[in-house]
């Protein structure tokens, strides 16, 4: 066998042939577990008394989010339980809000679950998202170094607090990268009196908000941050909580739909893909009263309190009162 | 500090040993579809670079330098570009949005190819310009077919074009740019090691994410090792 003689050819055979069962295995594997899939789902809408939830037509819906859903893992409790009740599979699709704003204008999200209140009422008023529903809310606190070079544990508010960081030119860490966060910290510079915010105290990361924190840690710095990605990490991080508990500081999630007839307007295509039906289950789902029980619950077992407070049905203006 | 680091960096290997040992789940899926991810962008990228790198050495024809340079340029491509192209391609509102492939692992084969084929085609190309053309002549007088030169220049250049099939496969296994904006890293659908280390970094589990960063450094070390071995056995060969 002169085959066996020749060591490069054998190697090359042989990863050929791992490549080949790989692949076979890629499309077998595939198939089969798309099929138990329909099948379990089938059987769970079954056994639901009551509800008939048949398999949707179009079962493919893309979820634009913000990475502060994700990084907290409240996703992955509530998205197989929407998954089971109603036989959709949902794409979670993480990213900042100024992106996932975009995904749901342009079409390329079904439904969009995001904080940033203002930039979504632009959206609303454009035609471009519907059926936006309250779903929860969390807060964001101002962390910083222990020792507090600017005092602001003292200050009135988040606003006082920011004017004296800028006074002191004490380091501030943003991140920078357009998110719902970002937005929220922009809005208190702007009512602090700075326009932008700038000079070497302060310091943008253009990254997530884990991220930030880190950065923020090593360089004992100040940050804008929400609570849970804060909870979450705080073994980790040399940061404490400096300030908290001020109205203008809570972190309002909303869930909306694209329009598909806005987005027919520049592309046909798009909006012929939009899974509308989708979207609107998954914003019954997240205002239904069930899911806002398990979002009041969420945390609480690791963190001794809740990451997020349940707020469906409620009115805007009245949180944080 | 330095005893923070030490302690996450223990943890880490800790439960990277436990999670690799006793074939975590998740971790074993995450692995297995990393695998199946780079090596079938790695195999259409071979199919599509080996015979074009032939065709630049042995033909020369208008445009032919410019191809090289054009890969040699990707060589050096960088994954997050990749991904935004592809990503503007595939979207619903892409020229391609019908198709329906963004965030699924369809995307994602077709950045890792995109990422993995100019490397292997330049370094290919490289590799197969190297060899004597004399030798070249001397198998074209000794009466071969094209097929059987073509067979003979791979087989001369074998050991420099596994290196380059390695090296756009390391390329490609080891970038998270791309992966991550095409596929969406979805659990347990477009996940691979990668962006499984991002995510895992961001929600402050650096035991999980250490482990995941092991399994993909024993990866490449693994292809590494293998290639290594097989270009040394030639040289023991030649010093028998």
């Amino acid at each position: 066998m002169r085959f066996f003689k020749k060591p490069w050819l054998l190697a090359s055979a042989m990863l050929v042939l791992v490549f080949a069962v790989f692949l076979s295995g890629c499309g077998g594997k595939g198939a089969k577990s798309a099929q138990t899939e329909a099948s379990t789902s089938g059987s769970g809408a079954a056994n639901q008394e009551g509800s008939t939830a048949p398999a949707p037509e179009n079962r493919e819906l893309i979820l634009s989010t913000t990475t502060s859903t994700q990084d907290s893992g409240l996703l992955d409790v509530l998205i197989p339980l929407f998954e089971k009740n109603t036989g959709y599979r949902v794409k979670p699709i993480a990213v900042g809000t100024g992106q996932a704003l975009a995904m749901g204008e342009k079409g390329d999200a079904d439904v969009m679950l995001v904080h940033a209140p203002e930039s979504e009422m632009a959206l609303v008023e454009k035609g471009a998202a519907i059926n936006r529903q309250l779903v929860m809310h969390n807060d964001f606190i101002i962390v910083g170094p222990a020792s507090d070079p600017a005092g602001i544990r003292n200050a009135q508010d988040s606003v006082d607090a920011f004017k004296a960081i800028a006074e002191k030119q004490a380091l501030f860490v943003s991140r920078g990268d357009d998110s719902g966060t970002n937005k929220k910290e922009l809005e208190i510079w702007k009512k602090a009196g700075i326009e932008k915010p700038e000079g070497k105290w302060y310091q943008s990361t253009g990254q997530g908000m884990g991220a930030t924190l880190d950065v923020a840690s090593e360089k004992a710095a100040y940050t804008l941050t929400d609570r849970g990605t804060y909870l979450a990490k705080k073994e980790k991080l040399q940061l404490e909580i400096l300030k908290e508990g001020d109205p203008s500081l809570l972190n309002i999630y909303h869930v909306m739909q694209t329009n598909p007839d806005y987005v027919k307007k520049t592309n046909p295509n798009a909006a012929r893909m939009i899974n509308a039906e989708g979207a609107k289950a998954f914003v019954d789902f997240m205002v239904d009263e069930k899911t806002q029980k398990i979002i009041g619950e969420f945390g609480k077992d690791k963190f001794g309190q809740p990451l997020f407070f349940p707020d469906a049905g409620k009115d805007e203006s009245s949180l944080g009162k | 500090m330095r005893v923070i680091f030490l302690d996450t960096v223990f943890e880490g290997l800790e439960k990277a040993f436990v999670l690799i040992f006793s074939l975590d789940r998740e971790v074993l899926s995450i692995t297995i579809f990393t695998l199946k991810i780079t090596g079938t962008a790695t195999i259409i990228s071979i199919a599509i670079a080996l015979p074009l790198a032939l065709l630049l050495t042995l033909r020369d024809f208008p445009g032919r330098r410019f191809i090289i340079s054009l890969a040699n340029l990707g060589m050096g491509l960088p994954p997050t570009v990749v991904g935004l192209w592809v990503s503007l391609m595939l979207w619903r509102s892409g020229p391609f949005g019908k198709l329906g492939i963004m965030y699924t692992p369809a995307a994602m084969v077709i950045a890792q190819t995109v990422i993995s084929t100019p490397i292997i085609l330049a370094l290919s190309t490289a590799a197969l310009q190297q060899i004597d053309k004399k030798l070249r002549w001397h198998i074209m007088a000794l009466g071969a077919t094209p097929l059987q030169m073509l067979f003979l220049m791979l087989k001369e250049a074998r050991y420099s074009l596994m290196a380059a099939i390695m090296a756009g496969f390391g390329g490609a296994i080891s970038e998270v740019g791309a992966s991550m904006m095409v596929g969406g890293n979805i659990q347990g659908y477009t996940r691979v090691l990668t962006t499984a280390i991002v995510l895992e970094t961001s929600r402050g589990h650096f035991d999980m994410a250490l482990a995941l960063s092991f399994i993909l450094i024993l990866l490449a070390y693994a292809a590494t090792l293998w290639l290594t071995l097989l270009q040394q056995r030639r040289y023991r060969n030649v010093y028998y």
